[in-house]
């Protein structure tokens, strides 16, 4: 009896806690790690709260100052460049249809060139898809003026068209659905085959639906990589009208700072928190989609 | 519903492997017919030529009335049940049984009408906005079949549409498929590798063996009388016990290494054959007998209702399916194998002789 109401009296001392310095360890890198990557765009907002005169005497600031608005609302809606008549919406706008047009030709096209070498028996269609594929050691970077030297001779300079159409040739997205369609069963192409759907009707009604979060996570991926697009869309595009944003930030400090005048730090620094926004939004709120198409398929 | 003629259907890949040696057999209007044989025998390569997913390298394919050689699947008014259903994932029960007839471009409301009827006919009718995934094997099952029948086709093929469910709901299914294979009273072609599958559900049987028809007949024929040894081995659980023997030519067979076993016979053959006997027709005897079979039993296999002897008939292995009641004494068996019980084969052709 004694045993047992000793036992009851003194409890086992609560375990203390112990202090994993692996976990700590692991956390210290990626917090580093985290400041390392958003300090910089920490910095660049706090010093687009700021007027060029602070920033040209004092550098970057890391505390928010009193000019935010009159700095963001000029960068968006005050008429700069050589000629007066750019705006940062116009701007906007333009890397909007580059990253759009971007992305949705390279789909487009990566899909229907995946389509034939997948599902048609072509000849030679394995040596056109290897010939697609290694085109991935051929970046834009390295036939810059063959392609120049085309689209200039086909009058294209200075349009939509001309800006886009060179770059949607994609051997990422071909391959891509290439692997994805491998892996869609063959009894469901047999299948619609004995229901009646041709070849035009099996994409539209069954591949494409199946390939949606392949899609939406390709999207992403070649969104982001449009509207970042820098060398390309200075080459091709002199007309101010066309200029995208990531051009744009340059041409800020540079024209303004061709005269006497200091340059508007704070205005381009504005101008790349802007051109920051829409990729970073997309991918937080399509990172769901960009997960699924990237791991999880529904076949 | 029509009637199906193969004649002297061959198939031959262009690696010059030949699939299906010429073949030829008639699908009689109403009827369900079984392919079974092991994999890789041919079946389902048959079967795909009717459905028109493979060519056929030579042969006559008829339809009804229509040579259907060179006409796409779409337009031979056929439809196919696959084994693991090939449901398109991302369309509801409703949009896959309804696919098939948007895509013929019927009208609106008579789609609708003949959906709901194949899911009331299948007890789906509550899962028609499901999609696929959100369904049970048995279920999705159902629905490859209501895909089938909305089209009321004039042929039912099924390939291996069983083998990816569970041993119960296999039986239940085999069950369902044969009798709305009934009411519907369309034709139907049905291939298995499950010897039971084929025993239960077919009209007749084709039995395949290396790309060769073996055998065609009903359930009853394939199992009382087998046309090779390969037939008398493939169907039938337990196989049937194949012993190498001698036969005299005039009703009685000599096992190798043992006894005679008197055999009814009208055949005028003589020479070396293989006797066969299904374990299920051999009884045990209580007495020894002047010229006995003796079985030295190895081991017991229960099977609830029944157990199986395994064990050895002078020398060779052989199988005795005995009842549950039956006593087993130690040491020595004798066994009965009554006259008619008898199968035999010639050694050289494996064909049936008796």
């Amino acid at each position: 009896m004694a045993d047992i109401a000793e036992t009851i009296a003194t409890p086992k001392p609560a375990p203390t806690p112990k202090i994993k310095w692996e976990a700590v360890t692991d956390h210290a890198i990626l917090i580093a790690g985290a400041l390392f990557m958003l300090l910089p765009v920490l910095a660049t907002f706090t010093t687009s709260s700021h007027d060029p005169v602070t920033i040209h005497r004092e550098g970057l600031q890391l505390a928010i100052g009193d000019q935010m608005g009159t700095n963001f609302d000029k960068a968006l809606f005050e008429k700069g460049g050589f000629t007066d008549n750019v705006n940062g919406i116009t701007m906007l706008m333009n890397s909007f249809i580059l990253g759009i047009g971007f992305a949705v030709g390279k789909i487009v096209i990566g899909m229907m060139a995946a389509y034939a070498i997948v599902y048609f028996r072509l000849r030679f269609a394995t040596f056109a898809f290897w010939i697609i594929f290694t085109t991935l050691l051929l970046p834009l970077e390295v036939r810059i003026l063959p392609s120049y030297e085309v689209i200039q001779s086909m009058g294209l300079t200075n349009t939509y068209t001309g800006l886009i159409l060179p770059l949607i040739a994609s051997a990422t997205a071909t391959f891509f659905f290439r692997q994805f369609f491998r892996s869609v069963p063959e009894e469901l192409v047999e299948a619609a085959r004995i229901d009646g759907a041709g070849p035009v009707k099996f994409f539209i009604d069954i591949l494409i639906p199946l390939s949606r979060t392949m899609i939406a996570a390709l999207f992403i991926i070649m969104f982001v990589f449009g509207w970042n697009q820098y060398l390309w869309p200075t080459l091709i595009t002199t007309d101010e009208n066309l200029f995208t944003l990531v051009r744009g930030i340059r041409q800020i400090i540079q024209v303004y700072s061709d005269g006497n005048s200091i340059p508007e730090y704070g205005q381009a620094m504005a101008l790349a928190i802007i051109a920051m926004l829409p990729p970073v939004l997309i991918v937080v709120f399509f990172q769901n989609w960009f997960v699924k198409g990237l791991t999880e398929s529904d076949k | 519903m029509a009637r199906v003629s193969l004649e002297n259907i061959r198939k031959v890949y262009p690696n010059g492997a030949e699939a299906v040696h010429p073949s030829s057999f008639d699908i009689e209007q109403g009827e369900l017919i079984v392919l079974v044989g092991p994999s890789g025998c041919g079946k389902s390569t048959l079967l795909r030529m009717v459905a028109g997913l493979e060519t056929i390298t030579e042969g006559t394919l008829t339809i009804g009335d229509r040579v259907v050689n060179d006409v796409d699947p779409a337009d031979r008014d056929i439809a196919m049940v696959f084994q693991n259903y090939a449901l398109y994932p991302h369309m509801t029960v409703y949009k896959n049984m309804a696919y098939g007839l948007k895509n013929r471009g019927l009208p609106k409301t008579e789609i609708d009408a003949k959906v709901r009827e194949a899911a009331e006919m299948l007890s789906l009718t509550e899962y028609i906005d499901r999609r696929p995934s959100q369904l049970s094997g048995g279920q999705r099952q159902r629905v490859a079949m209501g895909r089938a029948i909305v089209r009321s086709p004039e042929l039912f093929l099924f390939d291996e549409p069983l083998s990816n469910l569970d041993a119960k709901l296999r039986n239940q299914m085999r069950i369902e498929i044969r009798a709305l294979q009934r009411r519907i009273g369309v034709t139907a072609m049905y291939v298995t590798h499950d010897q039971i599958e084929a025993m239960t559900m077919a009209d007749r049987i084709i039995v395949l063996n290396a790309g060769r028809i073996e055998q065609i007949g009903t359930p009853s024929d394939i199992y009382n009388q087998p046309a090779s040894t390969f037939v008398a081995s493939f169907m039938g659980a337990p196989p049937m016990n194949l012993l190498p023997a001698s036969y005299n030519g005039n009703g009685v067979a000599t096992i190798a290494g043992g006894s005679e076993v008197k055999v009814s016979t009208s055949g005028s053959y003589q020479g070396g054959v293989q006797l066969g006997v299904r374990p299920e027709n051999v009884s045990l005897s209580p007495t020894d007998r002047a010229n006995p079979l003796t079985f030295e039993l190895d081991l017991i296999e229960e099977l609830g209702a029944s157990r199986l002897l395994h064990g050895r008939l002078a020398g060779h292995s052989f199988v005795v399916n005995a009842p549950n009641d039956a006593d087993i004494p130690d040491g020595s068996i004798f066994l009965d194998i009554p006259q008619e019980a008898v199968h035999l084969f010639a050694t050289d052709t494996g064909k049936r002789i008796n």
